[in-house]
C-alpha cells in the first residue's frame, strides 16, 4: 500500500547502506530530487543499476555513495562523457567503483525478467560483442527447441526502485506518460519503490484505459515533488533543461568545482528548490 | 540563396548519408550525424521514412534535432511510443528494423566499432560512454550504415574493443557466429563513401566527395585504403538538400540555446 510521505522520510525508510537500487527514467522523468535526498542522507555502499547513469549517477558516484554500478551507456546524452564516473573508474576518486557493463537490450531484458519473476533474461544478443569477454554475468543458453544459442543475463532484482512520474491519485496509483522507459519493469522487479510525482490528483477516473499506471499496491512510497526530474523533464509539465546538461560538462570536469557545486545546490538545499528550477522550461 | 560551392565536408557527409535512405526504410537512429542524416532524408526525398529512436519512439518526425535520444519532441511527434523493453524485444530483436545507423569512436576496415574504451578494458586510458543499444543494433537490423569523420585515431588498423560486431575478421565471419543479418553495408565519411568488398568484406572507397584526393583519404585513415576500380565522385549537395540541412540545424540551435541551466 502506497504511503504518502515527505521525501526525507521516504528515502530514510526505504534505502539502507549497501542496498541495490535502480533510479530509472530513460532521459525523461529521471528522479533527480530523490537522488539529491539520498546524497544528503549520505546512504553509502550502494549498488546502482541504471541503463544510462547520466548526471544523476555521476553526482552520486562523485559524492562517494556507490560501490558498484551496473549500466549500459555511461554518457552525458548529447554532450559527451560522464566525468565523475570516469574519474572513479580511472583514478578511484573519491573511491574506486566496480562496474558491470551491459548493452541496453540486456538491461531492458533483465528488468523485464525481474518484473516477471524469472531468474534470468534470455534474448538474441551480444553476438560477436566484446562485453561478453569482460562481463562474467553474460552467459549463453541453447534453445531446447531450435538449438539456437541465445544470450542470458541475470534478472535485475533491486532492493529499491526510485522513479519520477506525472501524477499520483489520492489512493496512490501512479501515472507515467510519454517516454515510459523501463520504470514499470523496474518498480515491479524491486522489493520496495519510491515514486516522486509532479502532483497528486483526486482520482484517475478520466484517464484513457490503456495508460501506464502502477496500482497503489505495487508502490511503497509516494512523494509530491514538483519539478523533481530537473534537469531531466516531465512530459506535459516542463522541458528538458538542455543548458544544464551542457553546463554539467564544465562543473563535473573539476573535482573542486564539483564539490562546491554539490554543497551549494544539493547538500544545502531541499526538494522544494526543484519547483523553482523548472519555471520557464 | 544558398551558396552551393561552399558546403563543408560535414554537410556532405550528412547529405550523402541521407541519400542512402529510402521512403520504405525503418531506421533505428543514433544521436549526432545519423540523426541529422535521417531527418534530412525525411524532409527531402523520403517523407514516409520511419524513424525510430531507442527511447521507444516509433515513427517520429521532430521539427528540431533532439539533443538526447529521449527528448520530448520525439515522443510528441511519434506515431506511438513503447517501453524500452518492448523496443528492444519486439521491434529490434523481432527483425522490424531495416537500417541501423551507428557512429563510432574507433572503426576498423571490417566495420567493427568501438565506443567503449581506449586502451585495456580493465585499465582504460580513456573510458568512453559504451555501447548502449549498439551491440544488438549491429546484429538485429537488416543492415547497418556507419557515419564518422575520418581521422587516423578513429579509423584504425585494430580497434581496442569490439563494442559492436561488423564483419569481424572479414569474409563470412558473421555467418560463422550465427548472425543472420548483413551487417555494415555502407560507410559514409566526410571525405568518401565506402562499401564492403563482396568477398573480403573490407571497406573499399567507391566514391570521393568533390575536391577530395586519394592522398587525403589515405592520410586520414589508419589502414591501407583500397579504392574501387570504378571510383566515382559523390554528387555535391543540391540546393534543397543543403538548405534543408542548414535550416534544420539553425532551428535546432535556436531550440537548444536559451534554456536556463542550473
Amino acid at each position: 500500500m502506497a504511503k504518502f510521505q515527505s521525501l526525507k522520510e521516504a528515502v530514510a525508510e526505504n534505502l539502507r547502506d549497501g542496498d541495490t537500487v535502480a533510479f530509472e527514467g530513460f532521459t525523461h522523468l529521471i528522479p533527480h530530487a530523490a537522488a539529491h535526498e539520498v546524497i544528503r542522507q549520505g546512504i553509502k555502499d550502494l549498488t546502482l543499476i541504471r541503463m544510462t547513469p547520466d548526471i544523476v549517477y555521476d553526482q552520486m558516484i562523485g559524492m562517494g555513495l556507490a560501490k558498484k554500478v551496473i549500466f549500459s551507456y555511461a554518457g552525458n546524452p548529447g554532450v559527451g562523457l560522464l566525468r565523475r564516473m570516469r574519474d572513479a573508474i580511472e583514478n578511484g576518486w573519491p573511491r574506486s567503483i566496480e562496474t558491470v557493463e551491459h548493452s541496453h537490450a540486456a538491461m531492458a531484458n533483465a528488468y523485464e525478467a525481474g518484473a516477471a519473476g524469472l531468474p534470468c533474461a534470455v534474448f538474441r544478443g551480444y553476438l560477436g560483442a566484446g562485453l561478453k569477454e569482460v562481463n562474467p554475468a553474460i552467459k549463453s543458453i541453447t534453445c531446447p527447441f531450435t538449438g539456437e544459442e541465445l544470450a542470458a543475463v541475470p534478472a535485475h532484482r533491486p532492493d529499491v526502485a526510485v522513479i519520477h512520474a506525472q501524477k499520483a491519485s489520492r489512493r496512490g496509483d501512479v501515472l507515467v506518460e510519454g517516454i515510459v522507459g523501463v520504470q514499470k519493469e523496474a518498480v515491479l522487479a524491486s522489493r520496495r519503490s519510491v515514486v516522486t510525482v509532479e502532483e497528486i490528483v483526486e482520482d484517475f477516473d478520466d484517464l484513457h484505459p490503456n495508460l501506464c499506471v502502477l496500482p497503489h499496491w505495487t508502490v511503497t512510497s509516494v512523494v509530491e515533488v514538483p519539478g523533481g526530474a530537473h534537469p531531466s523533464y516531465t512530459h506535459g509539465y516542463y522541458e528538458r533543461d538542455n543548458a544544464a546538461y551542457l553546463e554539467w560538462d564544465r562543473i563535473s570536469a573539476d573535482r573542486d568545482l564539483f564539490t562546491a557545486w554539490m554543497k551549494e545546490n544539493v547538500l544545502d538545499r531541499g526538494p522544494e528548490v526543484f519547483a523553482e528550477r523548472v519555471k520557464g522550461l | 540563396m544558398t551558396n552551393l560551392s561552399d558546403f563543408t565536408p560535414n554537410e556532405m557527409m550528412t547529405i550523402a548519408a541521407a541519400r542512402a535512405l529510402s521512403n520504405d526504410d525503418v531506421c533505428f537512429v543514433g544521436i549526432g550525424a545519423p540523426s541529422a542524416a535521417c531527418n534530412v532524408a525525411r524532409l527531402t526525398h523520403a517523407p514516409d521514412i520511419t524513424l525510430i529512436y531507442e527511447s521507444g519512439t516509433i515513427g517520429t518526425a521532430p521539427n528540431v534535432l533532439p539533443l538526447s535520444i529521449g527528448d520530448g519532441e520525439l515522443c510528441e511527434t511519434a506515431v506511438t511510443t513503447v517501453s524500452v523493453p518492448e523496443m528492444f524485444r519486439y521491434w529490434l530483436q523481432g527483425g522490424r528494423i531495416s537500417i541501423g545507423f551507428l557512429g563510432a569512436a574507433q572503426l576498423d576496415r571490417f566495420g567493427n566499432i568501438n565506443t567503449t574504451v581506449i586502451g585495456d578494458y580493465h585499465k582504460p586510458k580513456v573510458r568512453l560512454p559504451g555501447g548502449g543499444g549498439a551491440p544488438e543494433i549491429a546484429s538485429s537490423c537488416k543492415e547497418v550504415f556507419i557515419t564518422m569523420k575520418q581521422a587516423t585515431r578513429g579509423m584504425v588498423e585494430k580497434i581496442d574493443f569490439y563494442t559492436s560486431f561488423g564483419h569481424g575478421d572479414g569474409g563470412n565471419h558473421r555467418e560463422r557466429l550465427g548472425i543472420r543479418t548483413k551487417g555494415p553495408t555502407l560507410l559514409i565519411t566526410d571525405l568518401a563513401i565506402w562499401k564492403p568488398d563482396p568477398e573480403t568484406k573490407e571497406f573499399t572507397v567507391v566514391s570521393m566527395h568533390r575536391g577530395v584526393t586519394r592522398d587525403k583519404v589515405q592520410e586520414t585513415c589508419g589502414w591501407t585504403v583500397r579504392f574501387s576500380e570504378r571510383l566515382e565522385e559523390t554528387p555535391p549537395p543540391t540546393e534543397l538538400e543543403l538548405t534543408t540541412l542548414r535550416e534544420l540545424q539553425a532551428r535546432t540551435e535556436k531550440a537548444h540555446s536559451g534554456k536556463k541551466g542550473h
